[in-house]
């Protein structure tokens, strides 16, 4: 079994978090992981995607090839969009619904559109959802949650646990935070 | 015992590199490089075992202390990406010469697509050029691997070794099983043989005979390394070269006849190395009949390659960065034998390999199902809000369009974003250092004014000698170096002349009334405007010093005190 995923968003946005979660997630259940982080000049406000490849058997490119991811996680609408031709045809969009305005040609209505017309999507309002709960930093986790049914290869509890453990560090009232940020995001994704 | 962790290349690069023993790593910042010596600088391991692992000023100088180090007797290691060669460059082709005493290991990170730079440079050809060793790993694991045996090599052979990987390598995480022992840094009485270390005429010329005669050794240990292997259809892979890779199992399916030979069925081959070799396995070529074979270590031995092509109609090379294997496969093989690649068009000729190109030239095109939609823009990256150097232009802009001859010569940091709306401040952003000495040229041939823009990091990394020239040659320009106390593109490593800038101009003799400092803040925007203009219509090297910490790493402290409070 494998899966490959794309976390994408802008950066700043907390998607190598999410990737940290998943990897402690996976390496903790024995399977083989890659995952291609973007660093550098990228990083300033611009565009930022992560590869991140699960499989039970030996994973060979760090890359995810054309076609065959089965989930694009994104925290931005139209950076979910963006690597669209990295979808398998039964792959899933779960991206924010909530633009990120800081250019000034943003395409709202193509994107709503586009995602619109997306068979397998599952759109959230990140912005909206993680503000009325008063987590603003954990919209990541919150994002997670809502693929936590979709990603398969890893269960709901292992992703709790790994939670617990990337975030033991930062302190208590940090790790029930992410974690209810995490059950919030799961009502999302059913 | 072992352990598993999950690692960036550059990451393994330092597990490994640590548990070889090392005393020292010297490094400048640069991407991607840079977090090899982040995570040394981090580790436990390194205050246990008293590593060195503190910035360098540039390259060049972190290339020389290493050298420093292996002549002293202790195992070293210098990082750099693959630009900074060009700046290592003397020290590096030098030390080949030299060789060393305690094993030293250059690493060098290639960014092909640049991702992050201004070239597409491939490092290999400056391990080729100082006739040393260079080795290019495949994975992580091979990667940390690597490391233990790079030190090995560089002290049984007494010469530098060159360990060159991509981005994709060096900034891709995966499980890698390391050592859980706890190693002692590596020990050897400091050399003495003045005979190999002072290159005079004499010494450097029994140097480089010595040096140029042990090349075809070289090139054996290329195949003979644990990382070469060659694999064929339905046999496991061989690794070490034991075991002749037979020349004439015909493979159905994927055979064609071999030129000059007619009748007898060969199969294609491939010979890849890097992480070329990842996309060529993702691609299942054995299972297609394929022969494989995996370079990993340089010089290229041309025997084994040889061999290999004898047994094979056709060879694609899978080479992540220039077609540096592709040529001298072309040269080994001869004739009108064919050897696909980045030449041939089988593979693009530039940038970044990838699953679905490699996959396209062993005959396996995918066409993805979904295409980007129409009216998706680009988002280009930006300075972050509130940073220093968002004022620095805005001044500049503002003062500058009274001046329509004027030109901005920049540097290399997040200032080079100047370039980008809303600022489009810059003309110029070549290599560290070029803003102030192409200011110097260009008011030297009478353009004026010429404004130099250098962040503080990239001053002490080459501006410093640059100045020197102006200041001698009483040059018109005006200097501005952003000081925001941080190498900040690449994440916040410490900056060399922090807190020594005013002293360092004064030094290199610009004169005291034209070193102004002032804080790149909206509310000091008419102070700013007029300093600027004093000092462009002042006939001179003029230094303009706006200094404000990065947001990013102001941040970062109040983060730490906040956990700490
Ligand atoms: S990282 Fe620092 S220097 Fe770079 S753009 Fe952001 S605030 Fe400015």
């Amino acid at each position: 079994m494998k899966k490959d995923i794309i976390l994408s968003g802008v950066g700043g946005q907390g998607i190598l978090s999410i990737a940290t979660i998943i990897g402690d997630a996976a390496v903790r259940a024995g399977l083989n992981l890659k995952q291609a982080e973007v660093h550098g000049m990228s990083q300033r406000g611009g565009e930022v995607e992560s590869g991140l490849r699960l499989s039970d058997a030996e994973i060979h490119s760090d890359m995810v090839p054309l076609g065959s991811a089965d989930i694009i996680l994104s925290m931005e609408p139209m950076e979910a969009l963006r690597y669209l031709p990295f979808l398998h045809k039964d792959g899933y969009v779960i991206t924010s619904s909530s633009p990120f305005l800081n250019i000034d040609n943003y395409p709202e209505e193509k994107v709503k559109s586009a995602l619109a017309a997306m068979e397998h999507v599952i759109t959230l309002d990140l912005d909206r959802i993680s503000q009325e709960n008063s987590m603003p930093k954990s919209a990541n986790v919150i994002l997670l949650g809502a693929a936590a049914g979709v990603i398969g290869i890893l269960t709901p509890d292992q992703l709790r646990e790994s939670i617990r453990n990337v975030f033991a560090s930062k302190g208590e009232r940090i790790v029930e935070m992410n974690l209810r940020a995490f059950e919030i995001g799961q009502e999302y994704g059913r | 015992m072992t352990q598993v962790k999950l690692l960036l290349g550059d990451e393994a690069i330092a597990e490994g590199a640590m548990h070889a023993g090392i005393k020292g790593v010297y490094a400048y910042p640069g991407t991607p490089s840079t977090e090899i010596t982040e995570y040394i600088r981090h580790s436990a391991m390194s205050r246990e075992n008293g590593i060195h692992c503190t910035w360098s000023s540039n390259e060049k100088t972190a290339m020389e202390a290493a050298l420093g180090m292996s002549y002293a007797g202790c195992r070293s290691m210098v990082c750099m990406k693959h630009v900074g060669m060009n700046v290592a460059a003397d020290a590096f082709v030098n030390a080949g010469m030299t060789g060393v005493n305690g094993g030293l290991v250059v690493v060098a990170a290639d960014d092909p697509s640049m991702h992050s730079s201004q070239n597409e440079q491939d490092s290999r050809f400056y391990g080729k050029f100082a006739m040393i060793p260079t080795l290019e790993p495949s994975t992580q694991q091979e990667a940390y691997e690597m490391m233990a045996y790079a030190f090995e090599l560089s002290e049984k052979e007494k010469l530098p070794v060159l360990l060159r990987i991509t981005t994709r390598l060096a900034h891709s995480r995966a499980a890698v099983r390391i050592s859980a022992d706890k190693p002692d840094t590596v020990r050897k009485p400091a050399d003495r043989d003045r005979s190999a270390w002072v290159l005079l005429p004499a010494n450097a010329k029994r140097k480089n005979l010595a040096l140029t005669a042990k090349q075809p050794h070289l090139e054996q240990l290329s195949a003979s390394s644990p990382f070469f292997r060659i694999s064929v259809p339905d046999y496991p892979a061989v690794s070490g070269n034991q075991g002749a890779h037979s020349g004439n199992d015909s493979v159905s399916g994927n055979a064609g006849a071999l030129p000059g030979n007619a009748g007898a069925v060969f199969p294609k081959g491939i010979i890849a190395c890097g992480t070329g070799y990842n996309y060529v396995m993702e691609n299942h070529v054995l299972e297609a009949g394929y022969h494989l074979m995996k370079i990993s270590q340089y010089p290229v031995p041309a025997e084994a390659v040889r061999k290999f092509a004898t047994g094979c109609s056709q060879i694609l090379v899978v080479e992540d960065g220039q077609p540096f294997l592709e040529e001298q496969v072309r040269s080994i093989v001869g004739g009108d034998y064919p050897v696909k690649g980045r030449l041939t068009g089988d593979l693009p000729r530039t940038g970044e390999l990838n699953p679905d190109c490699v996959g396209e030239a062993v005959g396996k095109k995918t066409v993805p199902v979904y295409a980007v939609p129409e009216g998706i823009v680009p988002r280009p990256p930006a300075l972050c809000q509130g940073c220093g150097h968002r004022d620095v232009y805005i001044a500049l802009n503002q003062v500058l369009a009274d001046y329509p001859e004027s030109r901005v010569f920049a540097d290399i940091g997040c200032y080079t974003l100047g370039a980008l709306p809303p600022f489009c401040a810059i003309d110029t952003c070549v290599d560290m250092g070029a803003s102030i000495t192409m200011a110097k040229g260009a008011a030297d041939a009478g353009l004026h004014p010429a404004v130099a823009v250098i962040g503080d990091s990239t001053f002490t990394h080459s501006g410093m000698t640059g100045l020197l020239d102006a200041v001698n040659d009483r040059s018109n320009i005006t200097v501005v170096i952003s000081d925001n106390l941080t190498t900040a593109m690449t994440g916040g490593q410490d900056s060399a002349g922090t807190n020594k800038f005013e002293a360092i101009c004064l030094a290199l003799g610009v004169e005291k009334e034209h070193v102004r400092v002032v804080v790149p803040l909206q509310k000091n925007m008419e102070e700013i405007t007029r300093i600027i203009r004093e000092e462009l219509e002042y006939d001179g090297v003029s230094v303009i010093i706006p200094r404000r910490e990065c947001m990013q790493t102001l941040a970062r402290k109040k983060r730490t005190a906040g956990r700490q409070a």
